[in-house]
């Protein structure tokens, strides 16, 4: 007889099984990390099987995503690995109802009873394996730790799940607040089931008996629980097999039977013979002789700054931080800009203690001679530092970044950071930042990537980019973001690309990916004559020369990369300061510094921000995580200078509390239910008014909410669409909670005509989600959801499609036509009432001296849920905010390079037009991520501002609530529109 | 820049771009995308026959994806990325005098994004090719004055290009699989394209009868040997759907998996847009007097597609779907109101190829396509729904999205598709009725 044997070469794990061909026992078994080197790891297996059972012949299959190359290249029989489970289940836990599977880099669930289907996700998915590694490093903690932390949870916070770079920021800012790490890892469990239940299961309930698999399932108990909670699964329910981890190989093992029975010997050559075949694309070696490094890293070593001796220095000294997302940096400069000392150190919990910490061992070093006279902080937590530690100024990142590059090079016209998690590349022009750039939550290829990927080889960062420098084919891994950069990665490992030649291709991803996914640049013409490359991650010589080669171009790339920031600072403190002593606190106050920290939830208005609450020993108080200033105890600015505020109340006051005609008597025809959201948004004044007119009662779905999102999470079918469409899901779930009648949302191919534009249409989105909603969500019905197709401009057809629409409840053609008219009165007016909202923002703004920021948009942009209350911030910022609809109307109909044919669109390049006439104005466009047709517009919309020679700002906005990096932006416009000349208004920047 | 119309009021931002003029004709060569190998060597022939010079570029290689990367927007769509991609380099190959060279492109003009590749394609020629010209192939009425000079006449030559292009990818796909020789399905397709092309340059073209007659006969002489394969429809967006070098060889890879890829003809694209203006009319009252227009030639192509349906059948080949049988189809799960990108056609696809014998079905989309999330992975479930049996699979092609990944989740399908075979061929022993199994590939 012969033993059947199954291989499971997964993404970061090897497991095989043998069974016994007559009596299914499992008589061996293995699991073990690759760490990537997949052929060596399966061979040496195969001498472990060799070794228990000695010279017996074997039916083997291999399955699992980095084996599919190696069966092919063998000839060993290849199971595809749900295939694999599927059986194994079959024959195994044959009253299984659903199986769900976490492996290292996929997810999948198998549906057993109720029609069998089986679903795995898709290529921008997290909530896998890989995505608890990535978050375990971010809380520097191992994974075992992250689970029994999570057993000890009291509260979860709300983290996106659908990839590793979003969930990020989610939990950056959680870190650096000080929320328990136990928490935040219990929502990281949860954000993994939430992604399962949506991203997998869309739609389909996941009950019964639930067979759980695979390596994170088996091990950690906290995700169990996550699992067992959400899914609210019994024990008796809820399975997890003793042999979770190999089960997927002991279902290769099982549909080896029919294969041919052969000796490991036999099975060993097969695999050891398989040449790689070179398929991957592989790119010139970074050096190629030893020469070229060297002389490399002499240039380089002339941008070194120099260092004198803190203990014996005399004279005047400045301090700089940089309390970044990540990292911490701190750097003490004497008079003539020489390092007394520096530090750089990744954020491990509260960067506060970190600071405090460096500065007590700054103190103990200094000799008496070192007077420190200016201390300025930059950074996320550049609010916190300086009310926790009275320093002297804070300075906005860019320009901190700014200030060090000139000090480098006094020509510099480009300076690109790439740091831990995010890429910042600005143009210098006449002395002043020019442009900024930032990258995108979603082509976040940075620096934090490699570190989690030397982690997951088993190797500190250092050494495992240092392989790279020598790597003679690195492979292309193409340019986009960190997920598919890991299935990129997977690939050339299973072409057998070696350690080395992926280091390296990992270093020219992330150069390519800043080059031309960040700045977009076509030609390194673009990027200027004096390139100052800084950030830790070009302290990667590996990152640093894949920069140059891809740009031709030599740079400067400083010693002190990773201190920019924090050098920046000092500077700036230097040249600000004019007081004899520093407001930091001294040594001996320090000494007595403490503070206590506690995490709550804001009651002061619906958004519920999670915030911290920093109590220092003299009383004082620090609050961060809110978003407006009410969190923070102060007097919130008035919403008078915020159109958005505005409009989102006058769309709700427009349904009112007036009723129908007919209601008080018990006359009204039916209750109709409006969602509030995408085209609604728009036209709830015109449909609330038209039903009104017809004698229905309105009822409009609940606000929005990240909870009404989950509310309707089930029933979303794509996960990468945008985020407005998939708040539509929860809105429709509040209105047949709330039994409404029936609900009504029109399909509009064509939005109103303006006549701006070539054609008028809405976005595919916008026009058809009502088809989406309607294939999805099983709760509605043809009687309830009322989604007719209608024009809006053409008045006949319109009629004729709202009386059938309407049949059931006999409304007539004449009713319809003079409700329509009520209707377009009142959207009418509410867009009157919008314009003359703006033109008195504008006025009151003009004569409070203030600068004016349209917030261009969509009309759907107004909901808070969506900008996350971005017109606040830059209310507090000391602007005034209008919106696109209403400004546009002023400015002349505007040509562009393509085709103007989407009512929202005309309406952006209009109010671009309008903001190029007006010098106290500026533009900031509010995209949606995963907005198709926006990648038209802002193209445009640059060019438009650009050529009238104002700033272009643009914000991606998705479900993640964390405005860190917005304000930075918003910020750096504000001291950008300062340097420019333009009159600036002082009260909220720093700068 | 920027320019001031004082009359209207309007401001301008366009900038000057050449225009291809009716004396480019002599001399230039026109590049085309290759989206359908068969189709557009047979259009290129019609095109050609009016003096141009057309060339398909059938250039393959990471070098196109490189271009298109550095050219287009980051989240414009993967078609865009590799038709723009493909000419750059193109152009850089050196192979082309870039002084005498125009580049071709398809435009749709509907309200997905798509309808601008036009000028996407201009905004990546700026900076390197600017004195190449951009020839916009669309019949919406965009671009005027920048087309190709085409009469009616080659219009309609396009119309039965499209028609007997079509025969032939079905016809091939219906035999290489079971050839006994796969060489011998090769050379019969070769050779019924030269023998179409020959057909478009005579007064012949119009017999269609005939000429769909002759495709089959041909077909038919190679030899084949049935075995139970496992049959793979082919939906999604349209670029992605047909192009080989977008969807990484997709067909290629089915072959190779021992399957039948059946993949909708390109003509029920061209009647999708010829209905959605006939149901815009009946809708929203647009367009009244275009849709009666509209509506003789829908019932001339149709009068021809069920002409070649009968053929089909009474060969023993499974026929294209009857385009108002796919119009039903739609009806059971989306509004024909759905238009944009190819709209209700996808789901209409996905019925109507479970309902003739196909019950897995690659949804080939690009990564964040927008009509797609409605009609693509939106509507899947709708299809479920009416049919339990159906097996589809959404993959999504991106620049960055790897072969490996792709080809896990096809391979998933192809082992549920199996397991059913084999199940019923099972069950079909079983039940006695069959004395002979089937064999299963």
């Amino acid at each position: 007889m012969a033993y059947l044997l199954g291989i499971d070469v997964g993404s970061t794990t090897v497991k095989t099984v043998v069974l016994d061909e007559r009596t299914g026992t499992i008589l061996y078994s293995s699991y073990e990390r690759h760490f990537s080197r997949v052929k060596e790891c399966v061979l040496s297996a195969l001498q472990k099987v060799e070794k228990a059972f000695g010279d017996v012949t074997f039916r083997a299959a291999i399955t699992g995503s980095a084996g599919l190359g190696l069966a092919q290249k063998s000839g060993v029989c290849f199971v595809q690995e749900v295939q694999a489970a599927f059986g194994a289940i079959k024959k195994y836990h044959a009253d299984t109802d659903v199986a769900v599977e976490l492996g290292g880099e996929d997810a999948k669930i198998i549906f057993l009873t109720g029609g069998a289907e089986q679903r795995m996700n898709g290529s921008c998915a997290g909530g896998t394996g890989a995505f608890i590694d990535q978050m375990a490093t971010l809380l520097d903690i191992s994974v075992d730790e992250m689970d029994s932390l999570a057993l000890k949870a009291e509260k979860t916070y709300p983290i996106a799940s659908r990839c590793g770079v979003f969930a990020k920021s989610d939990i950056q800012p959680l870190i650096n607040q000080g929320a328990e790490k136990a928490d935040i890892s219990a929502s990281i469990f949860r954000a993994v089931v939430e992604q399962t239940v949506s991203g997998l299961a869309q739609g389909r309930k996941i009950k019964g008996k639930v067979l759980f698999l695979g390596g994170p399932l088996h091990f950690l108990k906290g995700l169990r629980k996550a699992f067992q909670d959400t899914l609210g699964l019994d024990e008796a329910h809820a399975i997890f097999p003793e042999n979770a981890p190999v089960f997927i190989a002991l279902g290769a093992a099982i549909s080896a039977t029919a294969e041919q029975a052969e000796s490991i010997k036999t099975l060993y050559q097969k695999i050891y013979n398989c040449e790689a075949k070179d398929e991957v694309v592989r790119g010139k070696p970074l050096f190629e002789t030893r020469e070229e490094y060297d002389e490399f890293v002499s240039r380089h070593k002339r941008s070194d700054l120099e260092f004198a001796d803190i203990r014996t220095y005399q004279g005047d000294a400045y301090l700089g931080v940089d309390s970044g997302s990540t990292t911490t940096k701190l750097m003490l400069i004497s008079e003539d800009c020489k390092v007394l000392y520096s530090h750089y150190q990744s954020n491990n919990g509260q960067p506060l203690d970190i600071v405090v910490a460096r500065l007590k061992e700054m103190y103990a070093l200094c000799g008496a001679g070192v007077r420190i006279r200016g201390a300025a902080v930059t950074g996320y937590g550049e609010d916190m530092m300086k009310a926790a530690l009275k320093m002297d100024f804070g300075i906005v990142e860019t320009v901190a970044h700014f200030k060090a590059a000139v000090h480098f090079n006094p020509w510099v016209d480009f300076i690109i950071d790439i740091g831990g998690q995010d890429i910042k590349c600005f143009k210098v022009k006449n002395g002043a930042i020019d442009s900024i750039m930032l990258n995108e939550a979603c082509s976040s290829g940075c620096g934090s990537f490699i570190q989690t990927f030397a982690k997951a080889m088993d190797m500190d960062v250092e050494n495992f980019a240092r392989l790279g420098l020598f790597a003679k084919k690195p492979v292309e891994l193409g340019s986009r973001c960190t997920v598919f950069m890991n299935s990129a990665v997977k690939q050339a490992q299973k072409e057998g690309a070696s350690v080395e030649d992926i280091s390296a291709g990992l270093s020219s991803s992330i150069v390519k990916n800043a080059v031309y996914k960040v700045i977009r640049a076509k030609t390194p013409e673009e990027l200027g004559k004096h390139i100052v490359a800084q950030g830790g991650t070009f302290l990667n010589d590996a990152v640093l020369r894949s920069f140059e080669m891809e740009t031709g171009r030599e740079v400067v790339r400083p010693a002190i990369a990773g201190l920019m920031g924090a050098f920046g600072a000092a500077l700036y403190a230097k040249e600000m300061q004019t007081a004899q002593t520093s407001s930091l606190l001294s040594a001996e106050q320090l000494q007595k510094f403490s503070y206590t920290s506690r995490g709550t939830v804001c009651r002061g208005c619906t958004s519920h921000c999670n915030i911290n609450i920093l109590t220092f020993e003299d009383g004082s108080r620090f609050i961060s995580g809110n978003k407006c200033e009410r969190g923070a105890g102060l007097k919130p600015q008035d919403g008078k200078w915020n159109i958005y505020e505005y409009k989102y109340e006058r769309l709700l006051s427009s349904v009112g509390d007036v009723p129908c005609s007919g209601e008080e008597d018990g006359q009204k025809r039916a209750v109709v239910g409006l969602p509030f959201q995408l085209v609604m948004f728009e036209q709830l004044p015109f449909w609330s008014a038209f039903f009104r007119e017809l004698g229905f009662a309105v009822k409009v779905s609940d606000k929005s909410s990240r909870d009404l999102y989950f509310r309707g999470q089930h029933t979303v079918a794509s996960d990468t669409v945008c985020y407005p469409a998939k708040l539509m899901h929860g809105h429709i779930e509040s209105l047949l909670d709330s039994g409404v009648d029936f609900i009504f949302y029109p399909c509009e191919s064509y939005n109103i005509d303006e006549h701006a534009s070539s054609n008028h249409y809405n976005c595919p989105i916008v026009a058809y989600y009502p088809e989406l909603l309607k294939a999805n969500n099983e709760r509605l019905t043809a009687e309830n959801f009322l989604s007719p197709y209608i024009d809006l401009n053409e008045r006949k057809s319109c009629v004729r499609n709202l009386v059938a629409a309407l049949s059931k409840y006999g409304v007539g053609a004449k009713e319809i036509n003079s409700a329509l008219d009520k209707g377009f009165a009142a959207l009418c007016s509410y867009q009157k009432d919008v314009r003359e909202k703006g033109r008195e923002i504008l006025q009151n703004a003009r004569a409070a001296g203030k600068n004016t920021i349209v917030l261009a948009g969509r009309p759907y942009h107004v909901d808070p849920e969506i900008n996350h209350g971005i017109g606040k911030l830059l209310t507090s910022l000391g602007l005034a905010v209008l919106s696109e609809d209403s400004v546009c109307d002023q400015a002349p109909i505007v040509d562009v390079n393509v085709l103007n044919q989407w009512t929202y669109h005309a309406r952006l390049y209009r109010a671009a037009e309008y903001v190029c006439a007006q010098k106290d104005m500026q533009l900031v466009q509010l995209v949606s991520f995963g907005c198709g047709i926006d990648t038209l517009t802002t193209d445009e919309i640059r060019e438009i501002l650009e050529k009238n020679d104002k700033l272009y700002t643009q914000i991606k906005i998705d479900e993640i609530n964390n405005l860190g990096v917005v304000k930075i932006r918003l910020r750096s416009m504000v001291a950008a529109i300062g340097e420019k000349g333009v009159k600036a208004e002082k009260g909220g920047a720093s700068v | 820049m920027k320019a001031r119309t004082e009359k209207t009021g309007r401001v301008s931002y366009k900038e000057s771009v050449p225009t291809f003029t009716n004396e480019m004709k002599q001399g230039y060569t026109i590049l085309a995308p290759n989206m359908l190998p068969y189709h557009f060597d047979i259009l290129a022939e019609i095109v050609e026959s009016r003096g141009y010079k057309v060339e398909i570029l059938k250039t393959e290689g990471r070098s196109i994806i490189d271009e298109g990367l550095k050219h287009v927007h980051n989240d414009t769509c993967y078609p865009a990325l590799c038709v723009i991609g493909q000419f750059i380099d193109a152009l850089k190959s050196g192979k082309y005098d870039v002084n005498k060279t125009a580049v071709l492109i398809t435009q749709s003009g509907g309200g997905c994004r798509a309808s601008n590749y036009v000028s996407l394609l201009r905004k990546a020629l700026k900076a390197e090719y600017p004195q190449v010209p951009v020839v916009s192939l669309n019949f919406s009425g965009l671009e005027k004055g920048n087309g190709l000079d085409l009469r009616l006449k080659d219009i309609l030559k396009m119309g039965y290009g499209i028609f007997y292009a079509d025969a032939i990818m079905s016809l091939y796909n219906q035999c290489k699989p079971y050839a006994k020789n796969p060489i011998e399905a090769d050379r019969v397709r070769d050779e019924s394209i030269l023998f179409v092309k020959t057909a478009l340059r005579s007064k012949a073209y119009k017999k269609y009868e005939m000429i769909v007659a002759e495709l089959i006969s041909r077909f038919k002489s190679v030899e084949i040997e049935r075995t139970n394969k496992v049959k793979v429809g082919i939906v999604g967006e349209i670029y992605v759907k047909y192009s080989p070098l977008a969807n990484n060889g997709l067909e290629n890879f089915l072959y190779a998996e021992g399957c039948e890829p059946v993949v909708p003809a390109l003509m029920d694209y061209v009647l999708y847009c010829i209905v959605n203006v006939i149901n815009d009319a009946k809708l929203y009252n647009k367009g009244k007097k275009m849709a009666f227009v509209y509506k003789l030639i829908y019932k001339l192509l149709l009068k021809i597609q069920r002409n070649i349906i009968e053929q089909f059948e009474a060969a023993g080949f499974e026929p294209p779907h009857d385009f108002e049988y796919l119009r039903a189809c739609a009806d059971k799960v989306i509004h024909q109101g759905v238009k944009m990108g190819e709209g209700w056609l996808i789901p209409a696809e996905m019925v109507a190829l479970y309902e003739s014998g196909t019950e897995n079905i690659v949804c080939a989309q690009p990564f964040g396509c927008l009509p797609n999330h409605i009609v693509g992975k939106g509507a899947a479930r709708a299809v479920k729904t009416l049919h339990e049996g159906v097996n589809i699979v959404p993959i999504d092609y991106d620049p960055s999205a790897t072969k490996v990944n792709q080809e896990n989740r096809l391979k998933l399908m192809l082992a549920t598709a199996r397991d059913k075979i084999a199940e019923q061929s099972v069950a079909v022993v079983v039940e006695g009725e069959v004395e002979q199994e089937v064999a299963i590939d």
